[in-house]
């Protein structure tokens, strides 16, 4: 392994940070609505969503990307392959995050609310100062396990060609034949990214966790 | 864009022999994690601090790593180091493996849950480790450890779809080259979803109906 092909999987492993984090925070906003449509009284919202979260956690994430790589330009939206593995990637983690998010409603303290509706918060200003941030600092633990997870799934756009850590150790080992080192060395970068990520969690964890409810 | 199901339906043979590959790795791998990852959990517990530390880095090293690329490295690898697989038997022991580290967490967070005072009287009353194990730690865990469990099946149902990258003949590879075959891409994926989808919402119900059924045998809280 020498220090040229190493900066190449460096670099190759900037693109999946970069995949990775984009879908994280879009899964977020996606999931954040979705949960809202769970939550929701309104069956037309409720239903749909549940169906929703049920597909995208009980199909492979490979047969997602594959799906919406093929069915894209099916439908005539024409966009390169690494959009396609974003939206494929966001879709599948908003579920997930959906499901986080729609426990860390469920469990913020009534006691709360009902001293917020007291002092005479409106709907919203409960749901802006008081349902979201107790809810996101409930589900912080379970976003930083998703971001992982997605990270180590991000391996699977390199599937439909996007030329990410995977892709490059695989391309890399089409004309070098050094699978050991190069996929070793690739998995070290995963390793040593989830192993960040992680940490960054912790601490953020520990600085939000005053006055914990 | 047309929707044609009947085109895939003229290969329903081939695509069955497909899924019955895609459920044959998957309980294999199945069982062997589970078998290997009750083995980890046990050592990582009884065993000495180097065996804790040995597995303990490699429970990290393999939740921490993609699938995808755990596979390359055994399947492309292997060959190097004189481990020369075919695709199943090589999708198979990567699953089990990379299984055997999540399973060994499960398990281990289940021996933690049970309660140190019944571990005590098993003691007390003079059984020895294999006793403790099979006798209160296994039986008393095994409730706490399903809801987990069945989820972790599901995942590695799901991850079978991954072996079609190394060429395990199994749905996502078979039903992906019909779909090459015919030029009908979306309608074979969107049939491919619909068999995993139906797998993984049948294999949550049989975990809900199990725990249901297991719940009776769940002791007192302490």
């Amino acid at each position: 392994m020498t220090f040229t092909l190493f900066g190449l999987l460096l670099e190759a492993a900037i693109y999946t940070v970069v995949i990775s984090g984009i879908s994280i925070v879009v899964g977020f906003v996606i999931g954040m609505g979705v949960a809202a449509a769970r939550l929701s009284t309104h069956k037309w919202l409720a239903i749909p969503a549940r169906v929703f979260v049920s597909f995208f956690r009980g199909v492979p994430l490979l047969v997602q990307l594959l799906l919406i790589y093929n069915l894209l330009p099916a439908i005539g939206v024409n966009v390169p392959s690494v959009v396609a593995a974003v939206v494929g990637l966001s879709l599948c983690t908003a579920a997930y995050q959906a499901e986080n998010l729609r426990g860390g409603f469920a469990s913020v303290p009534r006691g709360m609310l009902e001293a917020a509706d007291m002092v005479g918060l409106s709907r919203f200003q409960q749901l802006v100062r008081i349902r979201a941030p107790i809810a996101f600092r409930l589900t912080l633990p379970a976003l930083i396990n998703e971001a992982i997870l997605i990270l180590k799934a991000s391996s699977l756009v390199s599937v439909v060609g996007v030329v990410e850590l995977t892709r490059m150790a695989q391309d890399l080992d089409t004309s070098l034949y050094k699978p050991l080192q190069l996929y070793s060395a690739a998995g070290l970068l995963y390793f040593v990214i989830n192993r960040a990520v992680a940490a960054a969690g912790k601490y953020a964890e520990r600085r939000m966790a005053w006055g914990r409810a | 864009m047309r929707f044609d199901l009947a085109l895939v339906a003229s290969r329903l043979p081939e695509i069955f022999h497909a899924l019955g590959i895609t459920l044959v790795v998957w309980i294999a791998s199945l069982i062997a994690s589970g078998i290997f990852g009750f083995f980890v959990a046990v050592g990582r517990r009884f065993g000495p601090r180097w065996l804790d530390y040995s597995l303990g880095a490699y429970v990290e090293l393999f939740r921490g790593t993609p699938f995808l690329i755990q596979l390359f490295l055994l399947y492309f690898g292997g060959p190097y180091v004189g481990l020369s697989l075919n695709a199943i038997p090589a999708g198979i022991l990567g699953l089990s493996i990379y299984g055997a580290a999540y399973f060994s967490e499960i398990f281990r967070t289940g021996f933690e849950a049970v309660p140190r005072g019944h571990v005590e009287a098993g003691e007390c009353v003079g059984m020895n480790r294999p006793q403790i194990v099979l006798r209160i730690l296994l039986p008393e865990m095994t409730m706490l450890v399903l809801p987990a469990s069945v989820n972790m099946s599901i995942i590695l149902l799901k991850e079978t779809a991954v072996m079609s990258v190394i060429t395990v003949p199994e749905l996502t590879l078979t039903i992906s080259a019909i779909g090459t075959e015919f030029y009908a891409f979306v309608e074979s994926l969107f049939l491919l979803a619909l068999f995993y989808w139906s797998l993984v919402e049948i294999c949550g119900w049989l975990g809900r109906v199990g725990e249901s059924r297991l719940s009776r045998y769940r002791f007192a809280q302490s």
